[in-house]
């Protein structure tokens, strides 16, 4: 294909914006479909988000509505915060995907369905009595019923695929068309299509001829008007590139080890949705990451504090059921005092929940999932690319101040992506800092010795002395220490000062972390919205709504949730009315409702889905109005 | 390059008063290990010492090495953690039978299948000591403890077997009443590459008194301790009258008299098939019956770490990674 073959014979109409949901059978490849149109519209230069969303069964059974798995993607060409509350345009490649997405679609928006799946067997296990495409119950929407499992058979005849193997490629084929739809440059398409597929020439064949057919069927089949343009947005000047969340807090650590002049060590076992930061880092050996699949979540972060102890940059990744899994660990590392990181992937709880799904519901047990007093600094990320940051100021506070820290992501911004205007090496603070090589005490004879927990006056943190160096031998474990010392010690005095020194060095990062930025373009808002972590997008989107409708709304969002800044107290106190809008049933809320005695309203949801933006703008105007 | 210097016990003891109960068997396994470490020219600041939680566990606090007193149970966790990160180093985990075989069977018997350079001295006592009483996977059916008024009515593990079974690559046992079996034997795990697995009796004198009198006692040694020793019959008793013989993959206890002297098994440390090996570990169901002591096993196969280190090597043969060529890879485009 070339540029001159591309072209549709009409002038495609130009959009500000698009949001297209690619619905099927888990088995269907619409990850793989959703995956390449971000990639090829993120390059083409589009501002976009994404939401992956699929079943927690590798294979749930076929055609039915538990089986379904999606991918939705806003483009824009402007600045965009969110995937996008309802799609224009849904393609659903069998009965149960139209059955379960219909309802999200924007009234009047477009459907296109794959009308060879829309046979008796698959109608009855999706629950329909009837046909939908025929039976006129669509006439609200603009129904493009293709057969595309026929045409994808059709066009990889020639192929040497077996039809039971070409009928595989039929998502080819619906990238193909909606590749035409919103005239996407397909060179990076083919690119890959050439690159996945080198090893298998047949399978190679069939997607590149079901693909093409798809396209050309776009361009010629003349039931579409047009096509559609959606230009590049006008972003901030720099470099970008597209990145998940899971991808960008891997790079996140890489970098951070590098800035810390650390080796990087990750322990991790496979959970969902945090296995991608595993795999991800298990390919860069080169960076020197050394990466151990541990025997279970206690092992990994046993491993990765022993890393701590031993001079890396210990981590462990996880989600909610591991983080239970390794609170004692995490106790031990608050009580010897070693800098590591616990990344927490939340999903929806309790138990095994929704695996595959995304919440916030795992603050609390951030703060305060550890038996006695364990306190943890906390560092939420706000969105995919923000990943990257948090983990470097994670890693930034765990060595500065001698602790453990907990990174809060989410199964949104792990899977989400989004284009990000990425920094060069050189744009990256320095958080390294030395190791203890000299002995910093006197035994009463007079003889040197070191001691372990003598801290340093300003931060509090104890010094970091690792194994392999002569002189400085200690023990640390996790019966409590006498102050300085660091020796076994059962005081009752030593005990309580040790204790106020563990909580007074966490509080103290207040000072040493940003204050809280308002967003209140006119400066007279009586609502605050107050978010953490994925929640950004949505609270952004549904501000910019309020405010284009004439009404005022400030948005504060923390990165930092323990320590708060120490701005926080006064920018609540500032504002008549406070919303707290969080994936769980209020965590937030009642953290500043106890610290600052503010009226903070929550809002809440805990679908296993993120908000949208329309049900914030409602919030908001409710509270703005009420 | 520092000089060598002769250290002394001395320099590997810290300043810590010793707190186990007076009697405690396990005051001659941290002189035997105190006394070994210089004499194996060993530095100290190059040791590190893990341990879980239990009596035996306190022991980092006695060594003027690193140490790091973990959590119950995944002391091997810390310590393949640190290992993996720091091969440079000796790594010792000190652990009990509950620590390792109960709350922590997990780790130890991956890090035994991993085969991470680690050195784990398990001292036995079939007791939990420091919660004072209960009876422990190693504890024989019919223990009455607190926790077991009637009796324990659970089938006791034997901690060679389990290590055998996982096909830990050094697997040895040695006791408390005898120091310099303990140094040589502790000696060898030190020295082997991987993960070495060492059952150590362990006599509690406050709540299981006694439990290896019936076989580590001077007048008992001769008949119930089977000293396994590589290249020879293997035979015990007074005048070596008794041998282990191994037939269908079962060891039995035969007088060499009337077998034979080459019937007698030869005991054979670095056979790579851990059954020779098992079939000795299950001579004995408890410290009641002539038992083996002295190493089972000690056959090479790649260590853990060293493995991790040569993909890093090769991987970063090519040259030095570059961040911003990560973070720049695929796709990017620029706004202006």
């Amino acid at each position: 294909m070339t540029a001159e073959t591309t072209s549709p014979v009409q002038p495609p109409e130009t959009l500000e914006r698009v949001v297209i949901r690619f619905a099927g059978d888990s088995g269907d490849g619409m990850q793989l479909v959703g995956d390449r149109f971000t990639d090829v519209s993120a390059a083409f230069g589009n501002d976009l988000a994404t939401l992956p969303n699929y079943p927690a069964e590798i294979r749930a059974p076929a055609g039915t509505i538990a089986g379904v798995s999606s991918f939705q993607v806003h483009i824009a060409g402007r600045d965009i915060v969110t995937p996008g509350d309802a799609p224009n345009l849904l393609v659903a490649m069998n009965p149960a995907a139209l059955k379960a997405n219909i309802g999200d679609l924007i009234p009047g928006g477009a459907i296109i369905a794959n009308t060879d799946a829309f046979e008796p067997r698959n109608l009855e296990k999706a629950g329909y009595l009837g046909n939908p495409l025929e039976d006129g119950s669509l006439s609200s929407y603009r129904l493009y019923a293709i057969p595309m499992t026929t045409l994808t058979l059709e066009a990889a005849k020639d192929t040497g695929a077996k039809p039971r193997d070409a009928e595989r490629s039929k998502n080819f084929f619906a990238l193909g068309l909606i590749a035409w739809m919103y005239t996407r440059p397909l060179e990076s398409i083919l690119a890959w299509i050439d690159e996945r597929f080198a090893k298998n020439k047949i399978v190679h064949d069939a997607n590149l001829a079901a693909f093409k057919a798809g396209y050309h069927f776009g361009e010629t089949a003349e039931i579409f008007e047009h096509a559609y343009a959606v230009p590049a947005a006008k972003l901030e000047p720099g470099r970008y590139r597209n990145i998940t969340g899971n991808v960008a807090t891997a790079y996140g650590l890489i970098a951070a080890a590098q800035q810390a002049k650390l080796p990087l060590f990750l322990a991790s076992y496979p959970i969902t949705p945090a296995s991608d930061i595993l795999h991800e880092l298990s390919k860069h050996k080169k960076f020197g990451v050394r990466t151990v699949q541990a025997e279970d979540e206690i092992a990994a972060a046993g491993m990765a504090i022993g890393a701590s102890y031993a001079g890396h940059l210990g981590v462990t990744t996880t989600s909610g059921p591991g983080v239970d899994l390794k609170s004692e660990s995490m106790g031990l590392a608050v009580s010897i005092e070693l800098p590591m990181l616990l990344i927490d992937v939340q999903r929806g709880g309790p138990s095994t929940g929704l695996p595959t799904k995304t919440e916030q519901a795992d603050l609390m047990l951030a703060m305060y999932g550890r038996h006695g007093e364990a306190p943890m600094p906390i560092v939420a990320a706000y969105s995919p690319s923000n990943c990257f940051d948090a983990v470097i100021e994670g890693a930034r506070i765990a060595l500065k101040y001698q602790t453990p820290v907990m990174i809060l992501t989410d199964g949104y911004l792990a899977n989400g992506s989004e284009p990000w205007r990425y920094p060069t090496s050189a744009e990256l603070p320095d958080i390294s800092v030395p190791f203890q090589t000299e002995t910093n005490g006197e035994h009463p004879d007079g003889t040197p010795r070191y001691l372990p927990y003598l801290r340093d006056p300003e931060t509090l943190a104890r010094p970091w002395a690792i194994p392999g160096t002569p002189g400085l031998m200690h023990r640390v474990g996790g019966i409590e220490k006498q102050d300085v010392t660091g020796n076994v010690n059962y005081e009752p005095a030593n005990h309580e000062l040790m204790m106020h020194l563990r909580a007074d060095k966490i509080a103290g990062i207040a000072a040493d972390i940003p204050l809280v930025e308002v967003d209140d373009p006119s400066g007279e808002a009586e609502l605050l919205v107050l978010g953490w972590g994925s929640t950004w997008g949505a609270i952004q989107a549904a501000a910019r709504r309020v405010r284009e409708g004439g009404a005022k709304v400030a948005h504060a969002h923390l990165m930092h949730l323990n320590p708060f800044p120490s701005n926080l107290g006064d920018v609540l106190r500032r504002y008549p009315k406070v919303l707290v809008p969080e994936m769980n049933l209020g965590q937030l809320s009642r953290l500043v409702r106890a610290e600052y005695l503010v009226d903070a309203q929550s809002l809440t949801k805990v679908q296993g889905l993120p908000f949208r933006a329309a049900e914030l703008e409602a919030k908001m105007l409710e509270m703005i109005n009420g | 390059m520092a000089e060598p210097v002769t250290l002394s016990r001395k320099d590997f003891s810290s300043d810590q008063e010793v707190r186990w109960c007076p009697g405690c068997g396990d005051y001659s396994v941290l002189t035997a290990v105190q006394l070994l470490l210089p004499e194996m020219g060993l530095r100290p600041e190059n040791q590190v010492f893990v341990s879980g939680i239990g009596c035996s566990s306190r022991f980092p606090y006695y060594m003027n090495t690193y140490g790091v007193h973990s959590i119950h149970g995944r002391a091997p966790a810390f310590a393949t953690g640190i290992a993996t990160a720091r091969p440079d180093l000796d790594v010792w985990v000190i652990t009990g039978d509950g620590d390792s075989l109960s709350i922590g069977g997990n780790h130890t018997i991956h890090a035994l299948r991993r085969n991470v350079n680690l050195t784990i001295l398990m001292f036995n006592n079939q007791i939990y000591g420091l919660t004072k009483g209960q009876y422990s996977p190693t504890s024989e059916v019919g223990k009455v403890t607190k926790s077991t008024p009637f009796g324990s009515v659970d089938h006791p593990f034997n901690p060679i077997s389990v290590a055998l079974g996982v096909e830990a690559s050094f697997v040895a046992r040695t006791h408390d009443m005898d120091r310099k079996h303990m140094m040589e034997t502790f000696r060898r795990a030190h020295d082997h590459q991987g993960a070495a697995f060492v059952e150590i009796y362990q006599n509690c004198n406050v709540f299981n008194d006694g439990a290896f009198d019936g076989i580590v006692a001077k007048d008992q040694r001769a008949e119930m301790l089977i000293n396994l020793r590589h290249g020879e019959p293997i035979v015990f008793g007074d005048e070596g009258q008794h041998g282990v013989i191994i037939e269908d993959g079962e060891a039995r206890i035969v007088e060499v008299a009337s077998v034979g002297l080459d019937r007698i098994a030869v005991h054979d440390e670095h056979r790579v098939d851990p059954s020779f090996a098992f079939a000795l570990s299950r001579l004995s169901w408890g410290p009641v019956m002539p038992t083996p002591i002295g190493i089972f096993r000690d056959v090479e196969r790649p260590v853990y770490e060293h493995e991790v280190a040569r993909q890093l090597a090769a991987a970063q043969e090519s040259g030095v990674a570059d961040l911003d060529a990560l973070l720049g890879a695929g796709n990017t485009w620029d706004v202006v």
